[in-house]
């Protein structure tokens, strides 16, 4: 016989003001437009191999778009927006989640065979620090321009260049090392959000999970691209 | 078979447990693990010691009493078998196995390898039932359920509820229970009328019951002794953003 109890104190359901899965949501889509953000990004990276004016003009054109409709840099401040409350709700659930998991699993087993799940779905919280320094690092460097050897805004092209000199090899070396655990956290963040969406499906599994890893890979090899051109002469 | 077992005993809910080192000479390799453990504890009590407090009933691999983790992996390292039908041909002579219980804060050890595991029971009574009015019984033919419909239902309903998947969690969390119990239900006709109210009450009661959020790691699947596959959370979750959504009818 099954005798169901109510725990002590006994108040029944104490609710929470929001559901893991509801967390889970928000980082689903919040994820997804950082995804989508990240290819049109590494795009506009990727005109550095057309040369300075075609890099520069675009970034330009970044700011005039829509002028005299729009005031100067109005699509990037939009952009900035979202992505800035996209990163922040990201990471603010991520957090939360975290916590509510050390909660639920406070004691360590004595016994600790090899892990089941990927390396990415292992790594996706520290994982993910690791992305928010380089993200704080990066804007100083070539939004912002504070820590950039170069530093003239509008002057992209050459910003980039200097930036990734061969003397600076370890400025390259940590942007490979951020970029690769962006691509961590996308081959297991992409099918993840498929899965907390409820796109996921036994038949459909394998294809999402390829499909992840083509589109980690893709951006990896993309935004690593300008880095390693530039320390190894290719752009100059 | 000699076998030495490290074993969590704990003498209750409130005790600091330690893990303690017992010798078995007489293991035979047909044994199954349960019965091991009826060797080890008529021995504890011939010596007037303490038997090890451990979870059982059917002893077929349906019941879903027996639980604990082998060598950390629940239910032990073969696939799709439940502790009760482990036997113990898949050990080495003279191995160290180690015995521990299931590790969530949503299920409390009582005593040594023992969970309170009620909290599965408060997540079923919270939504995972149909409401059926007494009367005639139907005829069997009247509601038709389309082959796909019954057999996904069916690898879903034998979930066995033994919490094997919240011990493999890194997170402590029930999403294969419950996307189990929510897919189950959910593709049959029968389920219908409740589909909505039922999943938002079994994931608020999941969540009350202090079971963390799911991170989509597979372990659970890997140490499910039914095989219950990962897709049942993303039915889980495609049902709750329904039923939230403003497209659903809560009950």
């Amino acid at each position: 016989m099954v005798t169901v109890q109510k725990r002590p104190g006994g108040a029944g359901v104490r609710r929470l003001r929001n559901t893991s899965l509801q967390l889970k949501i928000v980082m689903a889509v919040t994820g997804a437009i950082s995804v989508l953000y990240l290819v049109l990004h590494m795009i506009g990276n990727l005109k550095i191999f057309l040369g300075r004016s075609e890099l520069d003009t675009y970034a330009e054109f970044l700011r005039t778009v829509g002028e005299p409709a729009l005031p100067y840099s109005t699509l990037l401040w939009i952009i900035r927006v979202v992505l800035t409350v996209s990163i922040v709700l990201h990471i603010v659930s991520a957090t939360i989640l975290a916590r509510r998991a050390a909660r639920a699993r406070p004691v360590r087993y004595a016994a600790t065979p090899k892990t089941p799940g990927s390396y990415a779905a292992r790594t996706m919280r520290w994982g993910g620090v690791i992305i928010l320094l380089f993200i704080v690092y990066h804007i100083l460097d070539l939004t912002t321009g504070t820590l950039n050897p170069n530093g003239v805004g509008g002057a992209v092209y050459d910003n980039v260049v200097s930036d990734f000199a061969p003397s600076r090899w370890y400025v390259t070396l940590f942007y490979t090392l951020a970029v690769v655990a962006v691509g961590f956290h996308l081959r297991h963040g992409i099918w993840s959000a498929l899965q907390t969406l409820g796109h996921s499906s036994g038949a459909r599994r394998h294809a999402q999970k390829v499909t992840s890893t083509v589109i980690a890979v893709v951006l990896t090899v993309g935004f690593l691209a300008v880095p390693f051109a530039v320390t190894f002469g290719l752009v100059a | 078979m000699r076998l030495t077992l490290k074993i969590w005993r704990q003498s209750d809910a409130d005790a600091t447990g330690t893990m303690v080192g017992y010798q078995v000479d007489d293991a035979d390799e047909d044994m199954s693990f349960l019965e091991l453990l009826d060797v080890l504890n008529e021995k504890l009590i011939l010596s007037g010691d303490e038997p090890v407090a451990f979870d059982h009933d059917c002893r077929e691999g349906i019941c879903g009493s027996c639980s604990m983790v082998i060598n950390g992996h629940p239910h032990g390292p073969q696939k799709a078998t439940t502790a009760c039908q482990l036997h113990l041909r898949h050990f080495r002579d003279g191995e160290t196995i180690t015995i521990e219980p299931w590790r969530a804060a949503a299920f409390p050890v009582i005593k040594d390898l023992v969970v309170d595991r009620s909290a599965f029971d408060r997540i079923i009574q919270a939504g995972g039932y149909v409401s059926v009015p007494t009367g005639a019984a139907p005829d069997a033919h009247a509601t038709p359920v389309p082959k796909v419909h019954a057999d996904r239902a069916f690898t879903a309903a034998a979930c066995i509820g033994c919490g094997a998947c919240v011990a493999a969690c890194p997170n402590g969390s029930g999403s294969l229970f419950l996307g189990a119990k929510i897919t189950h239900l959910g593709e049959l006709p029968q389920g219908q009328p409740e589909r909505d109210g039922r999943v938002v009450r079994m994931v608020e009661q999941h969540d009350a019951e202090g079971f963390g959020g799911c991170t989509n790691t597979g372990a659970c699947t890997v140490s499910c002794p039914k095989e219950i596959p990962l897709d049942v959370i993303s039915q889980l979750n495609h049902d709750y953003i329904a039923a939230t959504s403003g497209r659903g009818r809560i009950a």
